[in-house]
This record gives C-alpha cells, structure tokens and sequence, in this order.
C-alpha cells in the first residue's frame, strides 16, 4: 500500500497544478471585475451570448449524432471481422488521424471553396456552383470528419469484446439481423455508445479552428468567444473566464445526464 | 419413427482449403437422443452449427421434416443451441435471458410468465429470477442456457459439450438430468461430447467421428461391443489392438499363435487388426495357456485390479478382480466371441 502511495504522487501533483489550479484561477477571473471587485456581472453578461451557445450545442449535437450513425455500423462490421483483417482495417480508419488536424481542415477548405474541387467538378457536369464553405453545413462537416475517429475507437473496443457466441445465440433463439442489433448488441455496446458521444461532443461545441476555417465569420461559436476575450479585439478576460465556466457547468449537466442510460453494472432490469 | 434431421454428404471447407467435413451423412430420428462422440477438432461443433444454420456447408443437403434448409437462416429454423460455454446475455437477470426467445417472438406476458416459471422448476433455478447471470455458478448457467433453449419449445434441441466445464459430480447429475428432460418432454436431443462414458450412458444412438468422417453410428451396446474399427474400439474405452491376419474364416492368427474366433469374410491371409477388451482377457496357469507373459505393473482401480503384462510381442492391458504378483508368469486366454476382428482402417 505504502509503495501504491509513493507512485500516485506525481499524478497527485499533476492533477494539483495542471488541472485544479486552472480551475480555480478559471472560476476565480470569472467573479472578478477588472479593478479587483467581487462580481457576478461577468456570468450575467454570458446571457447576450445565449444564441451563440444555442448555435454550438446545436451544431455540436448534430456532429454528434452523425457521427454515432455513420460510426456504428462501421464499428460493428470492424469487431465482426476476422481478428487479422480487424488491425489493417482499424489502422485504416485512424490513418486520418495522423495527419495534422490544421492540415486536415485546409484540406476541406481547398475542397469546399466556391472555386474548389468539389464546385469544378460540379461545374464539368453543369451544377452549381454551390455555397458550400462558410455555411454551418461545412463546420458540421469538418467536426464529424476530425471527430470520427473518436466515435468509432470506443465503439469498436466495446463490441469487439462482444462474444460471438453471444451473437449467434440471439439469431439462434429467433432474432433476425434487426433484432440482434436492438435487443443485444446496443444494449452491450452502451457504454461504448456514452463514452464516444463525450469524446466528440466535448471537443466539438468548444472547437473554435474548425468555425473559423470552414464556416467564415458567420457562424461563430462558443470557443470563438472564449478565443476572443483572450487573444481577440474585444479582450476582456473575466468574460471570457465567465463563458468557459458556464459552458463547463452545461456539459457537465449533458454528461450527467448522458451517464443515466449508462448501466454502471451491466444489469438493466 | 420418422428422420427429423437428415444430413446428405455435407462437406465442409474453410477458407484454407481444408477439409473440416468429408462428406458427412447421417438420419437422426424423431424424440431420439443422439450424441456425437469424437476427440477434440473432429469437427463435432461444425456438425451442429451446420444444423442450427450458423454455417453453411460447402456441399450437401441439410434437411429437416424432408424438407431442404440450407437456405433458411438460424431465426427461421425450429431448433434450438445450447452453446458449448452457454453465451448467456450478460446484460439480462435469468428470469430476461429465459424469456428471450418468447418475447421476440411477441408471445403475450402472461404466457412468458407462465412458461419460464416452468422452466425455472424443470432446471431447479426457482428464486433466482432476479440474479445476474454474471452471478450464478458454472452449473447454474448451464441449467439457465438449457432453459433459455428449451422454453421455445423446439423439435430438436443441440447442445454442444454442455457438460464440460462441470465438476465430476455435477456433470452425473445433470447427465440423468438432462436424460430425463429430454424423455419427459419427447424432445429430439442432439448431444456433443467428447467423453465416451457420457455418450454411451445418456444416448439412444452415438455416431463416432474422426478427423471429419463418421466412423460408426449404432446403439451403446453396439459401439462397445462390435466396434467396426480400430479407432473405434480404442475410442471407446481402453482396448488391447494387436496386428493379426485371418488364415480362414472364424481362425486368427495373433502374436503367432492361432484363436478361434466368430468373424468370416475376410481374404484368405488378409491382415486385420485384432481388437480385445481388458476386461475379456482371461487370465489362466501359464502351463495351460498358449499365450504367456510377465506381470510389469498392478494397479487397483477401485472395481477391478489393472495389470500390464509383458507378451512376447505385445502389452496386455487386463482388467481383472483378482491381482497377480508382480514378476509372475501368468498365461492368457480369450473366448472366441470376445475376439473382434477389424479391417485394417486406411489411417493406420
Ligand atoms: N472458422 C474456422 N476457420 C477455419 N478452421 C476452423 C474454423 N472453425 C473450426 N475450424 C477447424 O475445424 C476443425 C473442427 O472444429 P470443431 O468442429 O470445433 O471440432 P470439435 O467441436 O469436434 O472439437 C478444427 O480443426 C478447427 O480448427
Ligand atoms: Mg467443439
């Protein structure tokens, strides 16, 4: 025990300085005025922004879910594979993801721009061109494809640990395709399901890159605020701690409202 | 009686080009008890995953009532899997994992209630609605899979080694257990296992297998008593296999002695293996025997005595309720009908 104690210092430390203590300071700038005055007009101030949040939790939601139904089929069909073909095949679907993520939103920008590949290629055949950039559509896009892999990782560690037995029992005992996904597979595969719909939800309503490189300066969301009152024109820090404290208490509600379908012990009923 | 299941030359290849199944058939009759019988990687699993519809066979005919069902998927078919370690839905309590099959098929909830408190009685489960399957013992989630198959009340039931990962004492129960069920419930059982004495004490028919190929199919008494091979008859239990050859008909000649014996048919000097049971080994004074040897080792057995006894040209394992010293001289004899002459099978 001593010797369990002695290595989970450094986490302790690590949590201490790289996590607490930002926290605080965080919750701390929020209550604070400028001239050194406890306040709560900063929070209060958070309100005008409401359409601002709206428009991220809705775009971030949106992400979300397509991410779950374009990840699920493909996470399913991946942990169904024979074990070799599953490693080449998951290299495959993470290989994106090495590249770097600046890299990877340019790309989209050269792809969607209304003098890009996708509105030449249109034109050859006599569409368009279309508005495609600079619309909520693409910012929508490039936080599914960033994102994705993120949806499809745990989905896939959770199903591939689904025996197959399992499996052919439930079609066995009179379920077609269908009914073995509803009546078995999702409910086995639900904690995959809560903790990809955090690892895409989370970054996504506070990614700021994205908006700004793919949906131009008209669809701005929460982490372009926030970016704003730090490094922006319209520097104002205790504002800007203010939106990052409230956007933390919002996801922290999602999440826990999220973790009520999660059985903790596989038992559901 | 009336074939439920008939297989028709099933050959199964897997992706390597090997050969899992050569040409299996096989008539399994209504309210029958059939087991298959064979060592590990024989291909007893595939033979039931064949029938239950999760694989299909690479050539062949499965057929059931008389009617063709390769095409029909596991769902659609009237049978049911025990699985070789029970794949309970681990997130459903027993009483859930029972109903499955009752509630896809959309069978009323007073109905549901009514068959699976039958169930929970037939296996002795009564009081562990409620409990976790991740929660019961490895004998208690075996009564739970047979359950959750039976409830459905199919014509044939398969079950793949349900046994095997009991302690010895539970696996005799459930054994008489199981054989009860399936006569009071006239139920059609085909049973996988790779334990001789448990496919000779349970089944009404045991078809032996090896590397793919059925060796025998026939009654208990019959697979003991007149094994058609030598895999066969060392398969089931312990036996002495000597190479022979047959001068003339009901004449063997073992060990370069001559016996009498019941078998006919063979060519004139064919070889043949000769099989003899420990237990058929008459054990006589050396100056009457025509066959000899020493006495290597003793071993009480609890029923019987085992000795090995050292012949000119062969082992003797003799099974005997009387012990010889160790080192004695003792003389061996047989009676004809105890003598079971082989064809010399191609696998050597
Ligand atoms: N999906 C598969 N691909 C390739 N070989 C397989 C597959 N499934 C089973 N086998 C092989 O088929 C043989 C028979 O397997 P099985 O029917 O499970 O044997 P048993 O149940 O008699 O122990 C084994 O050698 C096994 O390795
Ligand atoms: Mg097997």
């Amino acid at each position: 025990m001593k010797q369990l104690k002695i290595f989970s210092v450094p986490y302790l430390v690590w949590m201490l300085v790289f996590i607490l203590v930002p926290l605080i300071m965080v919750a701390y700038f929020a209550f604070r005025t400028a001239d050194g005055q406890w306040t709560i007009q900063n929070i209060s101030d958070v309100g005008q922004y409401a359409n601002i949040f709206v428009r991220s939790i809705w775009l971030a939601l949106l992400a979300t879910v397509i991410c779950l139904v374009v990840a699920y089929p493909l996470a399913y069909a991946l942990s169904r594979m024979e074990k070799h073909k599953q490693s080449t095949m998951l290299l495959i679907v993470m290989l994106p993801m090495w590249m770097n993520f600046l890299l990877r939103t340019y790309a989209w920008m050269t792809l969607l721009g209304n003098n890009g590949i996708i509105n030449n290629l249109l034109g050859m055949i006599g569409l368009g061109p279309y508005k495609l950039i600079n619309t909520s559509g693409a910012v929508v896009l490039g936080m599914v494809y960033n994102y994705l892999p993120f949806m499809i990782l745990p989905l896939y560690s959770v199903m591939e640990k689904i025996d197959k037995s399992v499996i052919e029992a439930a079609s066995d005992l009179g379920c077609n395709s269908r009914r073995v996904i509803t009546r078995v597979v999702v409910p086995l595969s639900l904690p995959g399901i809560t903790s990809g719909i955090t690892m895409v939800f989370v970054p996504a309503i506070s990614t700021f890159i994205i908006s700004r490189m793919l949906g131009g300066g008209s669809n701005l969301l929460i982490g372009d605020l926030i970016e704003m009152q730090f490094l922006g024109n319209s520097y104002n820090p205790h504002l800007g701690a203010a939106i990052s404290l409230v956007l933390m208490v919002i996801i922290l509600l999602i999440m826990t409202v999220m973790n009520q379908f999660s059985p903790d012990d596989q038992v559901l009923i | 009686m009336d074939n439920i299941v008939s297989l028709k030359n099933i050959v199964v290849e897997f992706e390597d080009g090997e050969q899992i199944l050569k040409n299996i058939s096989l008539d399994i009759k209504d309210k029958e008890f059939v087991t298959f019988l064979g060592p590990s990687g024989c291909g007893k699993t595939t033979t039931l995953r064949i029938i239950a519809g999760f694989l299909e066979p690479t050539s062949g005919d499965v057929m059931f009532e008389g009617k063709r069902i390769n095409d029909l998927p596991p769902h659609k078919r009237n049978v049911n899997t025990v699985f070789q370690r029970y794949a309970l839905f681990p997130h459903l309590n027993v009483y859930e994992n029972i109903a499955f099959g009752l509630r896809v098929k959309n069978v009323p909830e007073k109905e549901i209630l009514k068959r699976v408190g039958e169930m929970l009685e037939l296996v002795n489960l009564k009081g562990f609605e409620k409990r976790s399957v991740n929660r019961l013992s490895g004998g208690q989630q075996q009564r739970v899979a047979i359950a959750r198959a039976l409830v459905n009340h199919p014509k044939v039931l398969l079950l793949d080694e349900p046994l095997g990962a009991l302690d010895l004492k539970l696996r005799k129960e459930m054994q008489t257990e199981l054989r009860k069920i399936q006569q009071a419930l006239e139920l059609t059982f085909v049973y996988v296992t790779h334990d001789q004495e448990e496919a000779l004490t349970m089944s009404d028919t045991v078809v032996v297998m090896n590397n793919g190929v059925i060796q025998q199919v026939g009654s208990p008494t019959d697979i003991y008593n007149e094994p058609v091979n030598a895999f066969v008859a060392d398969f089931i239990g312990e036996s002495n296999i000597i190479n022979g050859c047959m001068p003339q008909d009901c004449v063997v000649e073992f060990t370069g002695k001559r016996f009498e014996c019941v078998d006919k048919g063979f060519a004139p000097n064919e070889t043949v293996d000769v099989v003899i049971r420990p237990e058929d080994v008459k054990v006589i004074p050396a100056e009457k025997a025509k066959l000899t040897g020493i006495v290597e080792s003793v071993v009480f057995k609890g029923v019987h005595y085992e000795m090995v006894v050292d012949g000119v040209d062969h082992k003797w394992m003799i099974h005997s309720t009387k012990a010889e010293p160790v080192g004695a001289m003792i003389g061996m004899d047989f009676d004809p009908f105890d003598i079971h002459i082989m064809k010399k099978s191609e696998e050597g």
